[in-house]
């Protein structure tokens, strides 16, 4: 214990030398600016993209129309929001897509908690055949029919359940949560726990968890995120409108200009042209993202980089 | 040391691990059960690339017919275009992909500026955040040919006369394709190289300092060795992938001008398969994809052993 605050001791005093050299050594440089304007520009393509977006989906018609919105809304209007508020259908299709996200990040973080707090217990009997049964389906997939088949025998093609379970647990997932467990957590805190006479759950929920908060945060994120984007499962296994989550919705109404969901667009094109609200839609979807983003991000920096130190 | 333990030892020492673990054992039926219901019981509908199947004959029903299938569709125009886009495509991908994260996160380490650092990857990390069906509205919304911003400020600016068919005219739309793919992974990208470089010993850059190495020399010298493995092992990874294409992303960025590049194996599989009914024939083809994928990743593991390289598995 004490040779080890030594050495870190020692290491800190060796960074604060390096950085104190390094501040003499490199004034700013050529090759700073250069780094900076790169990613800025970068960033840039992250941005404006969607402020465009934005700025479009709140601009009256005619100004966009004559091709007048660039950064800035021109003649500001909400009738596209008001239209796909009226029409409804976006709406209905967000709140399942809310629930069905919610439930299957749920299911998944279960799922994921309980292979990876075994797996990470190195004394666990038959730890490497598991992680093995697990592991072995990220590399060889059986592909689309056999899992149509199987859902279809499951009986739960065209039921929310087919957004739901058969993706829910996801093992690379599971990989990260096991490799932050075995980063952080040092066995021997959980086999003093284990000699102090608690048990595996309890070890599990009071200690495991509890210490575990950026993993948590982070792949629920994943899960939310993942489940939040997909549409390639509900155009496979969902044909009921009823089930299809807003970003197959979405894609009917944009992309697949072939599809009968234009719906929305034939009733609302008397206050709205395409062009505005295709803006609107967009951003109506990808506004629950950029709200929540902000706020997981910290936690997920530092959740993957120590769970995939060693991935 | 199991050689030595008597039967009744091992039986007894069983019940001492199942009695002190069992909590550990009755956690893992979950994910299991999940595996198992919903990967591994997939694998026996494997046996209808094999079979001359129809939905209405069932398993049973169907006759077996050995590597017909296969030696059919090796003969099949269409497969064979799709085959040859899925390997042209995935491979200007890795060839693109795999080091511009890699650029981009020895520059991002290189920012002394804590504030510019930690706000532009937020910014960067934003596009791994969207769904494919977002990022093809916008690519469309900034690439149409008539109303696509980028082509009416290309147009305002006087650099061309009539807007650029970025996405509906099929040689455009490959570097389309392959920008916005790589654009759309190059943040979160680097995450993992962030993760490796900060493993890195910092006693190493200084010993290079003190050897006279410059920026440059440190980033070759101390940077890119230390991380070595991770690229190895992405690299090895990405390998399996080479024959797999992502349907959302050539899904989204469908459009009648441009099948000719955009027809790879996941779209041969949906519309000959699920779209057609030609079971045998999409299942076939997805277990040519998971073999070709699974022995690559296998050989890629062993060639990177043999060269020193730690490998994946």
């Amino acid at each position: 214990m004490a040779s080890a605050t030594a050495s870190s001791g020692g290491r800190a005093s060796l960074r604060g030398r390096a950085s104190l050299s390094g501040r003499k050594l490199n004034a700013v440089t050529i090759g700073d600016i250069v780094i900076i304007i790169i990613i800025t520009l970068l960033c840039m393509t992250c941005i404006l993209p969607f402020i465009h977006l934005a700025a479009k989906s709140v601009s009256s018609n005619t100004a966009v129309l004559s091709k007048k919105v660039f950064l800035w809304p021109k003649g500001f209007t909400l009738s596209a929001y008001q239209a796909i508020f009226r029409d409804g259908q976006l709406t209905r299709s967000m709140f399942y897509s809310v629930e069905v996200t919610v439930l299957f990040t749920i299911i998944g973080m279960i799922a994921t908690t309980c292979a990876a707090y075994p797996l990470s217990v190195k004394r666990l009997r038959g730890r490497s055949a598991f992680s093995l049964i697990i592991l072995f389906t990220l590399y060889f997939t059986a592909g689309l029919i056999p899992e149509y088949l199987l859902l279809q025998q499951l009986g739960i093609l065209n039921t929310m359940w087919a957004l739901v379970l058969p993706l829910a647990f996801s093992p690379y997932n599971m990989l990260i949560m096991k490799s932050f467990l075995e980063a952080t957590i040092p066995d021997s805190l959980e086999e003093a726990a284990f000699l102090d006479g608690a048990n595996h759950f309890q070890i599990l929920l009071k200690i495991i968890l509890p210490l575990s908060k950026p993993i948590l945060a982070t792949l629920s994120l994943f899960y939310a995120v993942g489940r939040w984007n997909a549409y390639a499962d509900a155009k496979y296994y969902i044909t009921k409108k009823a089930l299809q989550p807003i970003q197959y919705m979405l894609y009917n109404m944009i992309l697949n200009s072939s599809s009968d969901a234009i719906s929305l667009s034939e009733s609302a094109a008397a206050t709205s042209t395409p062009e505005v609200l295709q803006s609107a839609t967009v951003m109506f979807a990808t506004l629950p993202i950029i709200c929540i983003y902000p706020f997981v991000q910290k936690y997920f920096v530092k959740g993957v980089m120590i769970g995939a130190v060693k991935g | 040391m199991n050689e030595a333990i008597k039967p009744d030892t091992l039986l007894k020492r069983t019940l001492r691990v199942l009695s002190r673990d069992w909590q550990l054992y009755f956690l893992l039926l979950l994910p299991l059960a999940f595996v198992v219901v919903f990967k591994y019981a997939a694998y026996p509908g494997l046996r209808i690339a094999f079979l001359d199947y129809k939905p209405a004959r069932g398993f049973e029903g169907s006759p077996f017919v050995g590597f017909d299938i296969f030696q059919k569709i090796f003969k099949d125009a269409d497969f064979l275009k799709a085959l040859r886009n899925s390997l042209t495509f995935n491979f200007l991908d890795l060839l693109v992909g795999f080091p511009l994260p890699i650029v981009l996160a020895i520059m991002l380490n290189e920012i002394r500026f804590k504030t510019f650092k930690r706000v532009s990857q937020t910014i960067l990390y934003l596009p791994h955040f969207l769904s494919w069906v977002i990022v093809a509205s916008v690519a469309y919304a900034l690439f149409k040919p008539e109303s696509g911003l980028v082509n009416i400020l290309l147009v305002n600016l006087g650099f061309i006369d009539s807007g650029i068919p970025f996405l509906t005219e099929k040689w455009h739309w490959a570097v389309s394709y392959l920008l916005i793919g790589v654009w759309q992974g190059l943040g979160w990208g680097t995450i993992i190289y962030l993760a490796a470089i900060t493993g890195i010993s910092s006693e190493l850059y200084e010993a290079a300092t003190v050897d006279g190495a410059g920026r440059l020399g440190r980033i070759w010298h101390v940077t890119l060795p230390g991380i070595r493995p991770t690229m190895v092992t992405l690299l090895i990874m990405n390998l399996g992938r080479i024959t797999g294409s992502n349907f959302e992303r050539l899904d989204s960025l469908a459009n009648v001008q441009v099948t000719e590049f955009q027809y790879q194996l996941a779209i041969y599989t949906y519309q000959k398969g699920l779209a057609g009914g030609n079971f045998s024939r999409a299942t076939a083809v997805g277990l040519f994809q998971s073999a070709v994928g699974f022995l690559l990743v296998l050989a890629a593991d062993r060639v990177s052993k043999k060269l020193g390289e730690s490998g994946l598995i």
